[in-house]
């Protein structure tokens, strides 16, 4: 430990007469510079990279979509449609039931699509395999159910939102 | 084992395969002639910063940037919606204007300094076509946003080889993808400009600079004089590095204020039937040979089309006299020679700068 504790008897110490800057100083002082300028530079081409991110976020704050002249959707089939920016499907079932999950797999992100005949929601992908009534991984590798949204029926469409 | 070692034997690993010892040496060795016009050497070096410059803003520019029909409509969305577009595109703009400056600077002074001379003759001619990509890169970008300004910038300029005889429509029309600038002349326009320039650019670049390397910096005829004990170098590392370094700070700071405090506008879309904005004008590199065709148009007795070809043929002739140079001012020991290019090139100065004064000047 140095018993020196005022910075300017240390600056004094180590200065040739006529030089300002101690080479330890000028080096922090530089390197902060340095810091500064590549930070001023790589800021603003992050922020113009993460442009569609930032947009998809204000895209993921939707809570409800209307979809208008859905309630005409014969039963058992399904519509697909884009609830704030991924896809998601809404079934009309034999039974008059209405159900809205979200179509994005839980396992590897693909789309998945509804089969009337097997009464079942497959990905093409793996394989996988969900209920369509409650959105519950029912066989193959998805690790999680598909999110089920809220569904309200009226005479000018469906309101879906999130649960 | 120490970090010390670890470092040690990994350099040496990677030393043994690629001789990085050898070329550090090498480095170290290498020398610059230090004297009063040493100041022209920095120009080549701030040319290839803002080429660099230009590489990267362009590639940001292509991440949202889409031609053909949408091109005017991504570069609004680039400009207004982006966070920074408008900054990434202002400095593309201005980096290329920047870089045009700085190779005719460094062209100029390679000039004057008959540096050219045996055996630097293919850095000239290298340099000479880097101008010409250079100039082509300028036209062909200029196109892409498809603003009112660049589609009659454009129509302009395509409509110059019209001039040439018999073949001038065809390569007018080729050019163009058709009869009139349209989406398909974008089209092809940003094929040119991101894949056919950029290939061919960058391996004479790196030509260029082999040369440099090869035959170090010319001396002018001033330092050719002196016994060359009394010629002065400094090193090479780090002395001139840190100097180009600097010099490459100060483009960049200049670069930065230029885009931010003057960012490059956006005109109107443009419209195949709307008139020609008034005050329409080339950019100021492409000033000089227009006004050269139009001042040769108002000859009486080269009116309309002859004008137009002698232009053109005045022009070329021109460039290849510049371009050819070397072989005929070759010899140091020629002063006539040597006179006679220094005056050819003090001409070309005056030429440049008062048609491009006089195009400024006659703007409607």
């Amino acid at each position: 430990m140095s018993e020196v504790t005022n910075p300017a008897s240390i600056v004094e110490e180590y200065l040739e007469p006529g030089e300002l800057w101690t080479r330890r100083a000028f080096m922090v002082a530089a390197s902060a510079a340095g810091i500064g300028y590549a930070a001023a530079l790589g800021y603003p081409v992050y922020r113009y990279l993460a442009s569609p991110s930032e947009m998809a976020l204000s895209a993921t704050a939707v809570t409800e979509v209307t979809l208008k002249d859905a309630e005409k959707l014969p039963a058992g089939s399904a519509l697909m449609f884009k609830f704030g920016t991924a896809p998601a499907m809404l079934i009309h079932h034999q039974d008059g039931r209405w159900i809205a999950l979200s179509a994005v797999c839980s396992h590897l992100g693909c789309t998945v699509q509804y089969e009337p005949q097997a009464d079942r929601i497959h990905c093409a992908c793996h394989g996988g395999v969900y209920d369509p009534y409650t959105g519950a991984n029912v066989s193959g590798p998805p690790p999680k159910p598909l999110k089920l949204f809220k569904t309200s029926v009226n005479d000018t469409g469906v309101l879906v939102s999130r649960g | 084992m120490t970090t010390k070692t670890i470092t040690a034997s990994v350099y040496d690993w990677v030393d043994e395969r690629l001789g990085i010892t050898e070329l550090a040496a090498f480095a170290r060795h290498k020398t610059v002639p230090a004297h009063a016009q040493s100041f022209w050497y920095y120009w080549g070096g701030i040319s290839l910063f803002l080429f660099l410059v230009q590489c990267f803003t362009g590639v940001l520019l292509l991440v949202y940037y889409r031609p053909g029909a949408e091109a005017f409509e991504s570069v609004r969305q680039i400009t207004f919606v982006m966070n920074f577009g408008w900054l990434i595109r202002s400095a593309h703009s201005w980096s290329a204007n920047l870089m045009m400056f700085a190779i005719l600077v460094h062209m100029f002074s390679v000039y004057f300094m008959k540096a050219y001379r045996k055996p630097r003759e293919f850095g000239w001619l290298s340099g000479m076509a880097l101008l010409g990509f250079a100039s082509v890169f300028g036209f062909s970008g200029y196109l892409l946003p498809m603003d009112e300004l660049s589609y009659f910038a454009t129509k302009v300029g395509l409509q110059i080889p019209v001039a040439i005889p018999f073949v001038g429509t065809a390569i007018a029309n080729m050019l163009r993808g058709g009869p009139d600038v349209t989406e398909f002349t974008v089209q092809r326009f940003f094929a040119l400009h991101v894949v056919v320039l950029p290939a061919l650019f960058i391996p004479l670049l790196a030509f260029h600079l082999f040369l440099v390397q090869k035959h170090g910096n010319a001396l002018p005829p001033s330092e050719e004089l002196k016994e060359p004990e009394d010629r002065k170098t400094v090193p090479f590392m780090p002395t001139f590095l840190r100097k180009d370094l600097a010099m490459w700070i100060i483009s960049l700071n200049v670069l930065a204020l230029m885009a931010s405090v003057f960012p490059w506008a956006l005109g109107k879309q443009y419209d195949a039937l709307a008139p020609a904005p008034t005050g329409i004008h080339p950019e100021w590199y492409f000033m000089s040979p227009f006004e050269m065709l139009k001042l040769l148009g108002m000859v009486k007795w080269l009116q309309g089309e002859s004008g137009e070809i002698a232009g053109i043929l005045l022009f070329t002739l021109g460039i290849v006299l510049w371009t050819l140079i070397p072989f005929y001012d070759n010899n140091k020991e020629s002063g006539r020679r040597g006179r006679v290019a220094h005056y050819f090139g003090l001409l070309a100065i005056f030429a440049l700068v008062a048609t491009t004064a006089i195009g400024y000047w006659t703007i409607r």
